[in-house]
């Protein structure tokens, strides 16, 4: 077992953890390693045969695969030293980090960690959804690296769950590589992402039912047929296969098996402003803190926190005990979810991100110390991102809370 | 490379062995010791693709064995057996000891009895402990313990590879393994004709270990049906690998008079699995999980272990257990007609399976006859996939990592895919690798697998290579 050192270990090199790297570079960084499990940067946009990825931060729309391959080279233009094949396997409370690649085991340390280890998309599995389980049973991502990687197929007549912008990435890819979705079905009332998933679909000619679910999965073999409940209708449909789209999740398990804190409401390692976790060595960007935003989004975000770090390394490890950001039903998360007092570093999350768990009508406040800040009324609907500036009074308050007023 | 079975058309075997589960394999290992020509026949596309690919993976003391049965007794001799070879062939033992955790003062007033049978079916180290001490034993359970039974010697196994290794070297001494074989009827005139889906086969003896298909194998074999298999299905969850922290002991229910109950238990693989629920139905074939089952056994062991709240479920699965219309096992030998069968072992038989083999055997009488040569065992060192030990993924020159959940080695994916008995189906490949088992489900690496499995198996996950690009 070999050991080596670092100033700062990036673990993913998916937008944000390359945009971190960048960053922390120009920040005047020295040592920075980028561990990714791949064989190439990207993350799951790698996954995307599609655009558009790139608009913002570098000015030009390139598809997933081609979004990848600019991270590569920009990582090697900022001198980034990006290890590829090197998994992670847990998170030690000093900084040391137990990774595996093709030479075996070693440790590696830094002086900051940031975990910018992207999401999933929840399974069948998590999902419990009753049947048969048969082999054509698949979530996005998967059907995407079937088709961009090894160009196959896991069916070709598929029923798909879901109506997230990942769904259009799931019909699409489908679509052009031969599969005929049979239906498209939402268990909620509306479509998550409305317009498109209005249209886009029966403009295809396929069925987009509401309020829909699958009740059953058949198939000895492989996937013969699912049962769906419309409403009060069950029905039958013949497909080889099923398609679970979005339900996005943080992919922190790293931070569970290390017995690092997790936040329960976002999915992802408990934040506080500047990305910095409660054990003050490490930081996270990206689609971990909450699932999910875009490519880009993840980017800025990871190119945020890396500033943050660039500047926080200079200084000692600063472990104030963290004010934790409580909130009402039906609230689902806010991310940054801890505040520490005193910080004040460049970049890091400059706003509060809130997501609500299901669709509400009412007002929406921030008290400090018991004071109301701001508040905004207005109609909420599930998964949609919702920012609040972040009062700078936050920074030295001892209770920080998001409240919630129902109408009707 | 894949070894290529010779069809047995020409041959006569010794002993054919009808089913590959558990049992199956390790009857097949014991008469290929015995020095026995052994054909091991399986309707599935893998072995282990019925009864015996769903359980708790527990290895029993058999505590709670009813007095005197022969179920105790089988149970202790394949234990005593496990311990003794699980070394050799680098099968892991977890030793987690098991508390039975009573909720209630009625099920407190029960403990003493068992307490008292554990003693009497020769588990000596059984003992009550209060609900402090249990709670030192197993500090992540939860409040309201009434009293708890200690079972220290309850250990877990690898409930795959175990079997896996055992037909392993049945194969390593000349044993044939045919599976999508199905047997379909079969004649006695001092030497049996078994009629099968892959062509006829000549053996001096049978045994059917057929499980769920017990009472069907003997029917078609022209015996007088002595039994009848009532499948009982069992539903069970896999808690994702960060449970592992809230849970080291195996956490038993106060038995009732039909099942075991609902066990919470750490798995050789790190996770947490809660199940088996008890559901009696006739269907052989299906065993479907149902969602608000499987929520329920969420709730129960988050309930039981309150630590397991808002660990993500990583998989969920059901088996049909063999039942029969009594409780106990159905062992029948026919001397007469050189047959035997092993029917009804309904929840133990990962424990008793090595121990049905030795009775077998012995019910047999070819040894005692000096029909056979008795053979050494072989060498067979199966590749360790428990957590407590070291990994693949831990030593050099393992190529890259395929599976990034159950950090599965493209080295370990090539072996299985290279063995002796290679996957037939995508689920014998999960059971011998635990590639896509994890708790993003072949997120990142089932399109991967599909690619290096391609034309190994039954059901591909691909369903045909694209044209053109």
């Amino acid at each position: 077992m070999t050991h080596s050192s670092s100033d700062v270990i990036i673990i993913g090199g998916g937008p944000s953890g390359v945009a971190a790297a960048i960053a922390m570079r120009k920040a005047g960084v020295g040592k920075i390693t980028l561990l990714e499990r791949e064989q190439h940067l990207g993350g799951a946009t790698r996954h995307c045969s599609h655009s558009p990825f790139g608009m913002l931060e570098f000015g030009r729309v390139y598809i997933g695969s081609a979004y990848g391959k600019r991270l590569e080279m920009e990582a090697e233009r900022y001198d980034i030293d990006v290890r590829y094949g090197h998994s992670v396997a847990s998170l030690g409370e000093d900084g040391r980090l137990l990774v595996s690649s093709h030479t075996g085991l070693e440790t590696l340390a830094a002086k900051r960690v940031l975990v910018t280890t992207g999401v999933r998309e929840t399974t069948r599995a998590a999902r419990m959804v009753t049947g048969d389980r048969p082999v054509g049973v698949v979530t996005t991502g998967s059907l995407q690296s079937y088709v961009a990687f090894h160009n196959l197929m896991p069916f070709r007549r598929p029923v798909i769950v879901g109506s997230e912008l990942v769904t259009l990435s799931a019909i699409w890819t489908c679509l052009s590589h031969g599969a005929r979705p049979v239906a498209v079905l939402e268990p909620g009332p509306h479509a998550l992402v409305g317009a498109p998933l209005n249209w886009f679909p029966s403009m295809m000619g396929i069925p987009f039912h509401r309020n829909a679910e699958i009740i059953d999965i058949l198939g000895a073999g492989r996937v013969e047929s699912v049962k769906i409940k419309r409403g009060d209708v069950i029905e039958t449909l013949e497909c080889d296969g099923v398609l679970f789209s979005g339900q996005f999740t943080p992919e922190a398990s790293l931070f569970q098996t290390s017995g690092l804190n997790v936040n329960w409401g976002s999915g992802g390692p408990a934040v506080d402003q500047d990305g910095r976790c409660e054990n003050p060595i490490y930081f996270a960007a990206g689609n971990v803190l909450r699932a999910v935003e875009t490519g880009g989004w993840a980017f800025r975000e990871g190119r945020s926190v890396g500033m943050a770090i660039a500047s926080d390394i200079l200084g000692d490890v600063s472990g104030t005990a963290p004010v934790k950001v409580t909130y009402d039903q039906p609230i689902k998360l806010v991310v940054p979810n801890l505040i520490r007092s005193g910080t004040s570093l460049p970049g890091g999350l400059k706003d509060f991100q809130l997501r609500f768990a299901r669709y509400a009508k009412g007002t929406l406040f921030l008290t400090v110390d018991g004071r109301e800040v701001w508040q905004r009324r207005g109609t909420w609907h599930p998964e949609k991102r919702i920012t609040v500036t972040r009062p700078d009074k936050t920074r030295s308050a001892e209770n920080i809370h998001f409240g919630f007023r129902g109408e009707g | 490379m894949s070894m290529q079975q010779p069809h047995p058309r020409n041959d006569i075997f010794d002993v054919a062995i009808i089913g590959a589960g558990v049992v199956g394999c390790a009857v097949a290992r014991r008469f290929a010791l015995a020095g026995a020509k052994v054909v091991l026949l399986e309707k599935g596309s893998d072995i282990l693709s019925g009864a015996s690919k769903a359980n708790s993976a527990i290895l029993h003391t058999g505590f709670d064995a009813p007095k005197g049965s022969l179920e105790l007794a089988l149970v202790q001799a394949g234990r005593r057996e496990y311990l003794d070879i699980h070394a050799g062939m680098n099968l892991p033992l977890v030793e987690t000891g098991a508390l039975v955790c009573a909720w209630t003062q009625d099920e407190a007033a029960r403990l003493e009895a068992i307490a008292e049978q554990g003693r009497e079916n020769g588990v000596t180290s059984v003992r009550l402990v209060t609900p402090t001490e249990a709670l030192s034993i197993e500090p992540g359970l939860s409040d309201g313990l009434v009293a708890a039974l200690h079972v220290p010697d309850e250990h877990v196994i690898d409930p795959w590879s175990a079997p896996l290794g055992y037909v392993n070297q049945a194969i390593a001494l000349g044993a044939v393994v045919l599976r999508q074989c199905e047997v379909r009827a079969g004649s006695f005139d001092g030497e049996w004709r078994l009629e099968t889906s892959k062509g006829d086969l000549r053996t001096k003896f049978v045994i059917n270990a057929a499980g769920l298909f017990g009472d069907y194998v003997d029917t078609r074999l022209g015996f007088e049906p002595e039994f009848q298999i009532k499948p009982r299905k069992g539903q069970f969850i896999v808690l994702d690998k960060a449970a592992s922290r809230q849970l080291k002991t195996i956490i038993l229910p106060v038995p009732n008079e039909i099942t075991k109950g609902v066990v919470v238990c750490p798995t050789a693989f790190g996770n947490i699995l809660v199940g088996p629920t008890a559901e009696e139905q006739d269907d052989r074939n299906r065993a479907t999980v149902e969602h608000d089952t499987l929520e329920g056994l969420v709730a129960q062991g988050v309930k039981l272990v309150p630590g397991l709240a808002h660990i993500p479920v990583t998989a969920v699965y059901a088996g049909l257990r063999p039942a029969s219309d009594k409780k106990e096992y159905r062992v029948i030998a026919r001397p007469e007609l050189n047959a035997i069968t092993l029917g009804g072992i309904r929840s133990t038989g990962l424990s008793s399976a090595l121990g049905l083999a030795q009775h077998a055997l012995k019910l047999h009488g070819g040894s005692e006859r000096g029909e056979f040569a008795p053979r050494a065992a072989p060498d067979v060192r199966m590749p360790n996939l428990a957590e407590s030990r070291m990994r693949d993924w831990q030593a050099e020159g393992h190529g890259e990592i395929v599976c990034h959940c159950e950090m599965v080695t493209k080295r370990e994916i090539e072996a299985a895919l290279n063995s002796a008995l290679p996957p037939g189906d995508f689920g014998g490949l999960r059971r011998r690798t635990r590639a896509g088992m994890g708790r993003c489900q072949g997120f990142y690496c089932n399109s991967r697998l599909a690619e290096m499995s391609s034309g190994c198996l039954a059901n591909p996950l691909a369903i045909e290579q694209e044209g053109g690009k």
